[in-house]
């Protein structure tokens, strides 16, 4: 069964946010995403001071099975980007909701409304 | 040998040789003539070894390998046929192998006629007017059938057409290919039924005046048979947009159906998929390109025309060029000649219905312990999503390693990427009912074992020559030259 954080932010792509302060917040992939993907071997992000647009590719998750577009659950611009993925991309499989991909700064925090909760997205990854 | 691990470096001796050449007698010349820019700045680093030493090394290698020739392989997508030996028989004899492309005509009328007479057949079974052999490979077929779209609407002043729609189901190669010729892709979503969805294709093209054409394979990647194929050719159509039909699955329709009645403008056949010529090593391949009468000018150069009894070479003005240094893998078009004619235009209709017939049954047999996603009739192949019980952690690929255990190659895992446990089978149509029963006993066998004792699929494959391999090692470290290895097992050690 995969491991469902309370107080995340869900999206429909397996995308979790977690938020830091205000309109400021991490965004990662749930540990169902990293399962159903295989061990990563490749992460490709956006920089730092990039936009990012809801619902468009902001990056990729490569794999031993495929390569996948990470798809922004949220927009803003990007304020940090997890340099140790880099090098260690396996994390994403040991610690899915450690390993964070950006940190990013939102345009508009109403917009986590529309994203689902740790109840919702049970049901989402149970059907 | 039982074990055998060793790279040819390890085998070299300083200064063994397996060769006895002659004095060199040109000492007019010397190095220091060169201009530096063609000097190495290292000797090369190349194994040195006997005659002998290099064929017991390939012998012991080869001997690890698994091909049609050993066991079943129903490596979907891929359809893994045998190839029957009366090709290699044919394709061996001394006035097909020791002829030149830059030979005159006249003196290899024969070979001319081989290919013409293909291009022909692959017309009559295909329903597209002209074709060329010239292209080495699938992909290379997409590449050049896109080129030809292309040209199509630049000779009619047309040139803002730069967007090819490609369903999600798609090979890689396609959305691929269209970006290699400079084009743009438009994905659409497949419906419930695993096959285009007509609504979102309407959707796509509605309004737009930059609709190039479509990429689709049917019977699809799902081994599904896209029956509203005359409603998406017109819809495309009416887009101002030409039908490119991937030849990947072709094999499914043999005899039976044919692209150009379906109303597509352009394909590709995989000679070494449906015309059974040899998949081994990445080569060599052939992808040859049909066209309808209206592209016809567009085929690359050279061509090969008949003029009564006497064939000849043209090069055509409005041609997209050349996409080959002359026609192709010429041998690999004698192969597909040699079965066309072979199997005769009676047998090449019961392929299909075979090949179909195959994948239904172990389709029926294995849906009771594999899942299945899409119900209904598949075509050439079927598509499971892992097995149905879904309380274990045993994975696709953990299924996959174990049927190599049992003697068989595992069947194409992760494709298409609808289903995230896809497993694709595809076993054609020359294995016998024995033989596919011994497969269905076999993944029966298997999914209790993943319930009973998941530690063997979890271990799997015990009895092959290499274990499981580390993919992620693999795919983390760029090891492709001994020099690599050398450089990466020194930086280990330090």
């Amino acid at each position: 069964m995969s491991k469902i954080l309370e107080g995340l932010y869900y999206s429909d792509d397996h995308e979790w946010v977690k938020v830091l302060e205000d309109d400021l917040v991490l965004v990662g992939v749930t540990d169902f995403a990293q399962a159903e993907l295989g061990d990563v071997v490749f992460v490709d992000l956006p920089e730092e001071g990039d936009e990012i647009v809801k619902g468009e590719e902001f990056g990729a998750v490569e794999s031993v099975k495929a390569a996948s577009d990470l798809v922004a659950p949220i927009s803003g611009e990007v304020i940090e980007v997890n340099e140790e993925l880099a090098s260690e991309p396996e994390r994403v499989n040991q610690e899915p909701y450690e390993a964070w991909f950006l940190k990013v700064k939102l345009n508009d925090p109403k917009e986590l409304e529309k994203l689902l909760d740790h109840k919702a997205y049970k049901e989402e990854i149970s059907e | 040998m039982i074990q055998y691990d060793k790279l040819i470096f390890e085998l070299s001796r300083e200064e063994r040789v397996g060769y006895s050449l002659p004095k060199s007698r040109f000492n007019d010349y010397s190095f220091n003539d060169l201009n530096e820019q063609f000097l190495r700045n290292e000797e090369p680093y190349l194994p040195e070894v006997s005659e002998l030493d290099v064929l017991r090394h390939f012998t012991n290698i080869s001997n690890k390998n698994f091909g049609i020739e050993n066991g079943f392989y129903p490596l979907g997508s891929c359809t893994m046929k045998y190839n029957p030996k009366i090709n290699e028989e044919i394709a061996s004899l001394r006035g097909f192998r020791r002829i030149h492309p830059l030979q005159p005509a006249s003196t290899v009328q024969g070979a001319l006629k081989v290919y013409y007479e293909l291009q022909r057949i692959l017309s009559e079974v295909s329903g597209l007017h002209e074709f060329t052999l010239n292209s080495y490979a699938g992909a290379h077929g997409e590449l050049v059938g896109l080129m030809i779209i292309k040209k199509y609407h630049q000779s009619r002043q047309d040139f803002k057409r730069n967007k090819i729609i490609i369903p999600d189901s798609a090979h890689g190669t396609n959305p691929a290919s269209v970006v290699v010729c400079g084009m743009k892709v438009i994905e659409i979503s497949s419906n419930k039924r695993g096959r285009v969805d007509l609504q979102s294709l309407k959707e796509a093209v509605e309004g737009r005046d930059d609709i190039a054409g479509m990429m689709l394979t049917n019977p699809n990647t799902l081994g599904i048979f896209e029956d509203d194929i005359c409603e998406i050719t017109k819809v495309i159509h009416e887009a101002g947009g030409l039908m490119y039909y991937d030849g990947a699955n072709l094999n499914a329709l043999l005899g039976k159906v044919r692209p150009g009645d379906m109303g597509f403008d352009v394909m590709h056949i995989n000679l070494h998929k449906t015309f059974s010529t040899p998949h081994g090593g990445g080569g060599p391949g052939s992808g040859p390109v049909g066209v309808t009468k209206e592209l016809e000018p567009f085929l690359p150069n050279p061509r090969i025309k008949k003029l009564e009894d006497h064939y000849y070479i043209e090069e055509n003005g409005d041609a997209i060029g050349r996409i080959s240094s002359y026609y192709g893998n010429y041998l690999v078009s004698l192969r597909a000649y040699v079965y066309l004619l072979t199997l005769g235009k009676e047998n090449i209709k019961l392929v299909g219905p075979y090949a179909t017939l195959n994948a239904n049954y172990i389709k029926n047999a294995l849906k009771t312990a594999y899942q299945l996603p899409i119900d209904g009739n598949c075509m050439h192949e079927v598509v499971f999503n892992g097995l149905i019980n879904k309380d274990t952690d045993i994975k696709t690929l953990d299924i996959a390693k174990r049927l190599l255990d049992y003697g068989m190659h595992a069947p194409t895992i992760y494709f298409p990427l609808l289903f995230p446990q896809a497993i694709m089978i595809e076993p054609t149509e020359t294995e016998s009912l024995q033989t596919i029963d011994a497969f269905i006993n076999i993944m029966h066998k298997i999914a209790i074992e993943a319930k009973e004792d998941p530690d063997k699929l979890k271990d799997a494959p015990t009895k092959t020559p290499i274990r499981r391999t580390d993919e992620v090692f693999a795919a983390k470290e760029m090891i492709f030259s001994y020099k690599d290895y050398l450089t990466y097992t020194e930086e280990r050690e330090q």
